[in-house]
């Protein structure tokens, strides 16, 4: 199953290695990692998404938790939670398939963000679901370049991660 | 990071510089010996040892020998050993001793030099990325590129060490570091907000775990090396007394519960006595102390499940429970504290197990027992291995610090060495790092200077670290090195005979060196042992010699094999057995 770990660290140069190395040398599948400063510039906050079976997933935190830059780390999938990436995408549009492009971006919410003759560069934010959704009504053959930032999330309601 | 307000040492207004706070940290640490090899990237470091005399410098012949040194030191005692190297190939060497200590859980300190900060990136002569390459094989590692925060680094490094799960920890520092001056003040305590290992166990699941004991038809005791690290013995063996339950050890617990004791059943695992993998297998509640499941202890875990139980798991490393076996009841926490708790509570509570079950059960183990699977001919022409190690200890009333290397012969001392005391036993059970047990013997006998130390190893893992012999004779390190020379990688030769058709691959040591004329190269006395009726004497004159190193070249049976024997991805339950029985 799809999992979406929080994490939040030490600020240090070394932090990010010690968690993708952890991943890579246990054998954890990554989906996506982002990461960035939190309000508290000492701390970033990470986000992963992974897959595996509840033990594996139950393993993953554990194994992180035990890594000396990371704070805390929580399973977002254990309560309601919110997730969103942003996706920047060049797509064919010229001629008839224009229009149908710029139609397809609305529905989405998506926003033209760049145009030239042959082409548009959308810009869309949503789970990842809805960007694979995207990309799947657009057409693949139809998309020359994509650019995501990997999903991040919060907990929903007044819930947060504190230290 | 909050520091402590009062400062464990007084604040000394001058600056010194970032070597000298080095040395004056290792002071603060109460450090007894540092073990180390130097180099351009240290020099300012071992100038300032040059300067002082608390601590003891113990140079060493590889760096792989110094972190096994400190190793050895670490596991005797229980407090960190402290390695020092230099940069580039002096941390590459010592990477096999640092995985080694990490897979042990053991707590050290390696300080590390580097090139000066400013060459860090520029392919440096003898740079390399030591955070990037240990990382995997450390509890934590630390670059320090500011002389301001090298005190607290040292500190945060032995408390990380120390505390928790132990490990290893690395501390690089540059060149310019250990010439920039800075005011020196060794801090106590250290906040660490992302560190913060679990002491105490929930109380609701002590209860609930007690619950299961003394519920318990066929129970069964499992201790691993975290009892010993966590000094947990006396009260494992406290508990294991009170409920009357058979307990055995792993290749890492040895000791934790006494080998002589009527409850023990033995080693388990791979090698470990036909009665404690049956018993292991047959159980139906099972209280595991510090250990791991790991897959040279219950073999193949879906056989492992064929047979249901119920499993406690004390630990103080969340990720050790059910990471290969899932377990009905975790309590997380210091083994100690987690089992001083569980006997105040069994001392209040009147529930008892039922000993007419009991009795039942022990029956069935004392039938599996009947079985003698250590059996070995003891009316053989040759030398036995196992007999060497039954003798010494015959001769050291079982009270030697026995180091091992790895192979048949590891096996067989922790088969018939007989341990009785924790830190006694000293085996590189996690990486089984062949070279391990002479250095490991140089740390544990400065620990104990007048303990009998002996190095159990073979032909083949001796000579990965045999330049040691020099560092023993430049410190008078009496030890007893026993080499159990069966001509053959011994271990490796069981296996191309068990499952490669007799194929004996590249197992053959040819080529030996006069092991005798080698030791007496180094200044030590050599023996060459050919007949079983020579062992005990030469034992004795050996553990006589109380002021020299003692090499032992025992000329053993090359064909003897290490019973019983879980074949690999088999059943603990489905041992090969001696055909001796
Ligand atoms: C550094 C290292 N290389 C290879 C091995 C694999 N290995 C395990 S046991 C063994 C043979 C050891 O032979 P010896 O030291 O003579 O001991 P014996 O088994 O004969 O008692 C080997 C090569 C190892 N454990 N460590």
């Amino acid at each position: 199953m799809r999992h979406i770990l929080s994490l939040l660290l030490e600020n240090e140069s070394g932090a990010l290695s010690r968690v993708s190395g952890l991943f890579s040398a246990r054998g954890y599948n990554i989906e996506s990692l982002t990461v960035a400063p939190t309000e508290d510039p000492t701390m970033s906050r990470m986000t992963i998404v992974t897959t595996g079976s509840d033990d594996v997933v139950e393993q993953i935190t554990k194994q992180l938790n035990k890594l000396v830059d990371v704070v805390k780390v929580v399973d977002l999938n254990e309560g309601k939670h919110l997730e969103r990436e942003l996706m920047l995408v060049k797509v064919r549009a010229a001629g008839k398939d224009r229009e149908e492009v710029k139609r397809t971006a609305d529905i989405f919410r998506a926003r033209i963000i760049d145009v030239t003759e042959k082409s548009y560069t959308v810009e869309l934010t949503g789970t990842s679901d809805k960007l694979d959704a995207f990309l799947d009504a657009i057409g693949r053959t139809m998309v020359l370049e994509t650019a995501r930032t990997g999903a991040c999330g919060l907990g929903r309601g007044e819930w947060i991660m504190k230290v | 990071m909050k520091l402590s307000d009062a400062p464990h040492t007084q604040n000394t207004a001058a600056e010194i510089s970032g070597a000298e706070i080095v040395i004056r940290s290792l002071h603060e640490e109460g450090v007894e010996f540092v073990f180390g090899y130097p180099g351009g990237a240290v020099l300012n470091i071992y100038d300032e040892i040059f300067k002082q005399d608390k601590f003891k410098h113990v140079l060493v012949r590889h760096e792989q020998g110094a972190l096994h040194a400190a190793d050895g030191y670490a596991r005797a005692t229980g407090r960190a050993g402290v390695a020092l190297v230099t940069s580039g190939p002096g941390v590459t060497n010592a990477v096999t001793g640092i995985a080694t200590a990490y897979m042990d859980s053991i707590p050290m300190v390696v300080i590390t030099g580097q090139v000066p900060t400013h060459a860090i990136g520029q392919d440096a002569f003898q740079e390399c990325d030591t955070v990037g390459i240990t990382r995997p094989c450390v509890k934590h590692n630390f670059l320090v590129k500011d002389v301001a925060d090298l005190a607290t680094t040292i500190r945060k490094a032995f408390i990380v060490a120390q505390t928790g799960r132990p490990g290893p920890v690395v501390v690089d520092i540059p060149k310019d570091v250990t010439q920039a001056k800075h005011v020196f003040a060794y801090p106590k305590d250290v906040e660490m907000r992302s560190y913060r290992p679990a002491v105490k166990g929930h109380a609701g699941q002590i209860k609930k775990a007690l619950g299961m004991l003394v519920e318990a038809k066929r129970p069964m005791v499992y201790v691993g090396g975290g009892a010993v690290l966590g000094n947990a013995s006396a009260q494992v063996t406290e508990l294991v007394r009170m409920l009357g339950f058979p307990c055995t050890n792993t290749l890492m617990g040895l000791g934790a519960y006494p080998s002589s004791d009527k409850q023990f059943v033995g080693m388990l695992g791979m090698h470990g006595t036909y009665e404690a993998n049956m018993a292991m297998q047959n159980c139906d509640v099972l209280l595991a102390i510090g250990a791991r499941f790991d897959d040279r202890v219950i073999g193949n875990p879906e056989h492992f499940y064929q047979s249901g139980r119920r499993i406690v798991h004390i630990d103080v490393d969340p990720s050790s429970i059910s990471k290969r076996v899932k377990v009905d009841v975790p309590i997380v926490g210091d083994v100690k504290e987690v089992l001083t708790e569980l006997l105040a509570l069994l001392g209040e509570e009147k529930a008892r197990p039922d000993p007419a079950g009991l009795k039942v059960w022990w029956k069935q183990i004392d039938e599996w027992r009947a079985k003698d699977c250590l059996k070995y001919n003891r009316k053989s022409e040759l030398i036995k291995p196992q007999y060497v190690i039954e003798t010494l200890h015959k001769i050291t009333g079982g009270d030697a610090f026995v180091t091992s290397d790895v192979g048949q012969h590891q096996m067989w001392a922790a088969q018939f060495y007989g341990f009785d005391k924790p830190r006694r036993w000293i085996n590189s059970g996690g990486l089984g790092t062949m070279g391990f047990g002479l250095p490991a013997a140089m740390g544990v006998q400065l620990a104990h200077p007048d303990a009998t130390v002996a190095c159990i190893t073979g032909e083949a893992s001796i000579q990965m670290c045999i330049q040691e012999l020099s560092t023993c004779k430049q410190y008078h390190m009496p030890i007893k090195v026993v080499n159990l020379n069966n001509r053959y990688m011994g271990m490796v030769r069981q296996w191309q005979e068990f499952f490669y058709g007799n194929r004996y691959a590249e197992s053959y040591m040819d080529a030996l060196p006069d092991f005798v004329k080698l030791a007496e190269a180094y200044g030590h006395v050599g023996m060459r042992i050919e007949k079983p009726a020579d062992v005990e004497g030469a034992l004795r004159e050996a553990v006589k010699l109380k002021e020299r190193l003692v090499f032992l070249d025992f000329i053993t049976d090359q064909t003897e094999n290490v019973f019983p024997m879980v074949p690999g991805g088999k059943g603990i339950s489905e041992m090969i057995l001696s055909e001796e029985l």
